[in-house]
């Protein structure tokens, strides 16, 4: 199938094995209606997903899920998905590693793993993550891939109850042996909407961490590369949310269903293709809901004649519709944006006292049934 | 087998022997008609000189050596190439990118 002109092929994919987790962390970005199982693609299904993407032009697939491991195939998928051409992250809980598995995946072609921690020390990371022995599992994993020198990304999501600890966090990372650290403050999709009171950073730890992260760059140039996303609701201009909708990358649930991103599920009247019925290519560049907000023509004011509209792109679609009601809206971060009161809102709502056990943490797929 | 890596600071000298750490590959993009440099969370379009200078990254060569045999090859000064070196190979340090035999 031919590129239509403009549209370029996509760089990466999110590839979701699977929706099934033994962590429950009240911030997860998968949905609410997570999906079982059963539901799930077959091996064979998804190493012909990951040769239709190399085809493509993806470039870098992240394995991913939930937590890919609990995949019994995971080590056949790595090896299709690393067979295509493609450079294979992945991106776990580490838990459902074991030295064994890791030889294989290592042997596989992994190129890369990416490892999420929930906090700093036993306790609060266990806490957060809702699994007891986590925390233990997954410094034993880093040692793992470290021995294999498999570069290893740490991921912490930052929130109101762990930002103070971003000096540690970034003293983890080192200490681990990553060679990159990804500080991502929370965003409010899946189940973090159902916990904005108990994540949502204050003012000043976010200009904490920023300033943390701008001295330890420096300090650690050589040592530790660190990506930070910051808060994006004390910006004057929404981030380019996954660079552009339908301009760089894309997502396969566990079903097979494609989405512009995670979130976009949550935009009503959006028709998602799935791998099932439709080959990568034709959905990338003829599904409905990759050319839905594509480019700038579906844009309304201010963004219209905004000349910030090729360099955030409106900013985040699912924030918008969450916020002001309506996908099509500026992203409401926007200073330009008439609903930006209502994020002021929200900010402001935020009590100053919070209880710190108060979170309704991610359910297991079966039991959101 | 070569010597221990050096995995926690990347630091260049002539004396250095660099190589691409693991997890970092050079591949042919063909849908674009280029060639990048993959690595993680990262995507790097490669000009003719960056990928001439990765095609010398053995991990035994030193990086004198590597500068000398570019020279030769393209039939340049060494200080001109040795700049153009020093500078892409320095910036991919420090993102990460290289190993260093030592
Ligand atoms: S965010 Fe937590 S619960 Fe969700 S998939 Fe990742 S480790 Fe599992
Ligand atoms: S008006 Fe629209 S395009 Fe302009 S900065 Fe705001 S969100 Fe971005």
């Amino acid at each position: 199938m031919n590129a239509p002109p403009g549209i370029h092929p996509p760089m990466a994919m999110l590839a979701e094995l699977t929706h099934r987790c033994p962590l429950a962390c009240p911030y997860c970005s998968n949905p609410l209606d997570l999906k079982t199982r059963a539901e799930e693609l077959e091996t064979r299904e998804w190493v012909r997903v990951f040769g239709e993407a190399a085809d493509l032009g993806v470039l870098h697939v992240h394995l991913s899920g939930g937590e890919p491991a609990a995949r019994p195939d995971l080590v056949e998928l790595t090896a299709a998905a690393s067979g295509s051409g493609l450079y294979t992250n992945l991106i776990t809980s580490g838990i459902g590693l074991n030295e064994k598995r890791m030889d294989a995946l290592a042997d596989a072609g992994l190129d890369h793993v990416q490892l999420s921690v929930q906090g700093v020390d036993e306790q609060a990371a266990d806490r957060v993550g809702g699994y007891t022995g986590g925390y233990r599992r997954k410094m034993d994993v880093a040692r793992m891939v470290r021995e294999r020198r498999i570069p290893l990304t740490v991921n912490a999501v930052c929130h109101r109850q762990n930002m103070d600890d971003i000096h540690c966090i970034i003293d983890l990372a080192v200490e681990l042996g990553a060679r990159r650290l990804e500080v991502a403050t929370v965003q409010f999709t899946g189940w973090a909407t159902v916990n904005r009171q108990q994540l949502m950073p204050t003012r000043a730890q976010v200009a904490e961490t920023t300033a943390a992260v701008e001295l330890a760059r420096r300090r650690l140039k050589g040592v530790l590369v660190i990506d930070y996303v910051p808060a994006d609701y004390y910006a004057t201009y929404p981030k380019a949310c996954m660079g552009g909708w339908g301009r760089v990358g894309l997502n396969v649930d566990p079903s097979g269903k494609v989405l512009p991103c995670h979130a976009a599920e949550m935009i009503p009247g959006l028709v998602f293709d799935n791998v099932r019925d439709k080959s990568l290519a034709q959905i990338w560049y003829d599904g409905d809901a990759f050319n839905a907000f594509r480019g700038t023509e579906w844009m309304k004011q201010p963004c219209r004649t905004c000349e910030r509209r090729e360099i955030d792109f409106g900013g985040c679609r699912c924030q918008a519709m969450a916020i002001a009601g309506e996908a099509a809206f500026a992203d409401p971060v926007c200073a330009k944006s008439p609903h930006r009161y209502l994020v002021d809102q929200a900010i402001e709502s935020l009590g100053v006292d919070f209880v710190e056990a108060d979170f309704r943490y991610r359910a297991a797929p079966e039991r959101t049934r | 087998m070569t010597g221990p890596v050096n995995e926690r600071k990347a630091s260049l000298n002539m004396a250095s022997r660099p190589r691409l750490a693991r997890g970092v590959r050079m591949r042919e993009d063909k849908v674009r008609g280029r060639t990048v440099l993959l690595a993680p969370e990262r995507t790097v379009a490669l000009d003719e000189t960056g990928i001439a200078i990765l095609n010398q990254l053995d991990g035994k060569s030193t990086l004198r050596q590597v500068i000398d045999t570019l020279a030769e090859t393209y039939d340049a000064p060494a200080d001109v190439i040795e700049k153009d070196v020093v500078a892409f190979l320095d910036d991919l340090g420090a993102r990460r990118f290289l190993e260093f035999e030592s």
